[in-house]
């Protein structure tokens, strides 16, 4: 892939060739982000492709730092935006990049849409957001997994799962209750990814569908970018 | 509020800059005790001191972890807790903040580093804009003597060693330091800061810092006054 970036970039780091693909998953909690990624991985390299992967916070400069943050009562949101930034940026020169530069697809369990999405779900200017991701480089594909607030939450309910403090916003003081925040929360950012949608190129995915379904239509859409045929045979190995 | 704005809050912020063995430390130290002798209020806060930041700044540095982007995001973010935790808070109160280094360190060290210098500028976009920057202005030797003279270590990333400039710490110091001084008197330009010349004594500069400051007391609160009249600021 060519080496594009929303800004001036990174500084020092070799981008000249990247024979690998950078492909993106968004989408909130529980829409099953890490699920497609992992049944994408398995088709691929059944396939022969060389696969990495990478998610939020896998920092090994930032992760416990962050891990600490969130502990903690006092988290501000210019300060939460650049440390995961950082995590970013990390990850970008350090596991992205080289592997791209190895020929691998490189498969990012979200990216910096998901950090602009909560930076401004709390305020936070836009415009700031964006020139501060001037370091990221461009994703080839992005796959926005969508799913309205009350899915969401009946998913991770019926899974047991509980409302995350952090991903029911509960340091803005949406609402009294974990429940209503939850939902005002993800409202928001289901706001700020359908905002992103055009200005970023996702492709959007309706998360409401069958897990089937919707890795259909991704390995539909990464055939297309990376060989047609890959549809038309089943795995050597016979993982379909 | 922005760095390119004047702040609407009651207290004062006053900053530092310079580069390393400028005497910048010495002159806030001194300068803050004046201030709390005078009865003002004052807060200390200095660059690298986040709570939840500088444990992560420590193991990068440790273990060679950083980029030229890295090493100034987690400034940034370094900066942004304090500003919020302890920098406005003061500021909202009507204290007076002295602050050692502001986001100008940042513009300086990172442009050498490489980093677009607009990108940088955006990073630190929410700072407040201090009421005062006293940048003191040194040579490189000047500094190099005092770092090598005093109980002051040449540390691997204050002497550009991560640039690969020089094997030589105390040559890679002049070189970048060098860079350094260059960023920053285009910043002096850029952002109104206020020269200091710090190659004379400390009490001369000590002198020259309290009658710049002496204007930015009017109207602040003061606590525990003695009954005679209080000496007039600018007298050491």
């Amino acid at each position: 892939m060519d080496a594009k970036f929303y800004g001036a970039g990174l500084p020092k780091c070799d981008t000249a060739s990247l024979p690998g693909h950078l492909v993106v998953i968004e989408g909130a909690d529980g829409v099953g982000r890490s699920t497609h990624i992992e049944l994408l991985q398995g088709w691929l390299e059944g396939h022969g492709f060389a696969v990495a992967t990478t998610g939020m916070v896998r920092s090994a400069l930032t992760q416990k730092g962050i891990e600490a943050a969130k502990e903690g009562h006092n988290f501000d949101r210019t300060t939460m935006s650049l440390f995961y930034a950082t995590d970013l940026a990390d990850r970008i020169e350090n596991e992205i990049i080289p592997a791209l530069r190895s020929g691998f697809i490189v498969l990012a369990d979200r990216y910096v849409y998901t950090t602009m999405a909560r930076g401004a779900a709390r305020g936070l200017d836009r415009e700031w957001l964006d020139r501060l991701y001037g370091f990221a480089l461009m994703p080839e594909r992005t796959f926005y997994l969508r799913l309205d607030p009350d899915e969401l939450i009946r998913r991770t309910l019926r899974r047991g799962g509980e409302l995350d403090y952090w991903e029911s916003g509960r340091d803005i003081g949406l609402a009294p209750d974990l429940y209503t925040s939850f939902r005002k929360y993800q409202a928001l950012l289901l706001q700020e990814f359908d905002r992103m949608t055009e200005r970023y190129g996702f492709s959007t995915i309706d998360a409401s569908n069958t897990v089937e379904e919707v890795q259909a239509e991704l390995r539909r859409e990464l055939a297309a970018m990376l060989d047609p045929s890959l549809l038309l045979a089943p795995a050597p190995d016979g993982t379909d | 509020m922005s760095i390119r704005e004047p702040h609407k809050y009651s207290g004062r912020l006053i900053v530092v800059e310079g580069i390393d063995g400028s005497g910048k430390s010495t002159q806030l130290s001194l300068l803050q005790t004046f201030l709390q002798s005078e009865g003002y209020d004052v807060s200390f806060t200095e660059w690298n001191s986040s709570p939840i930041v500088k444990d992560t700044t420590k193991r990068g540095k440790k273990k060679n972890l950083f980029t030229p982007t890295t090493f100034s995001l987690i400034h940034a973010t370094d900066f942004a807790d304090r500003h919020e935790r302890s920098i406005l808070p003061p500021l909202q109160a009507g204290l007076i903040v002295l602050a050692d280094r502001w986001a100008y360190t940042a513009f300086a060290r990172d442009a050498v580093r490489g980093c677009d210098r607009d990108w940088i500028r955006n990073l630190y976009d929410f700072a407040t804009r201090p009421d005062l920057v006293l940048y003191f202005r040194v040579d490189i030797d000047t500094s190099v003597a005092r770092i090598m003279g005093g109980r002051m270590q040449l540390k691997y990333h204050e002497a550009g060693m991560d640039l690969g400039l020089s094997a030589d710490p105390i040559q890679s110091f002049r070189l970048f330091q060098s860079k350094v001084l260059e960023e920053y008197d285009a910043i002096t330009e850029e952002f109104a800061l206020t020269a200091l010349d710090a190659k004379r004594s400390v009490v001369e500069q000590q002198r020259e810092v309290r009658k710049l400051v002496k204007p930015l007391l009017k109207g602040l609160r003061r606590h525990g006054l003695p009954k005679h009249t209080p000496r007039a600021a600018g007298e050491a």
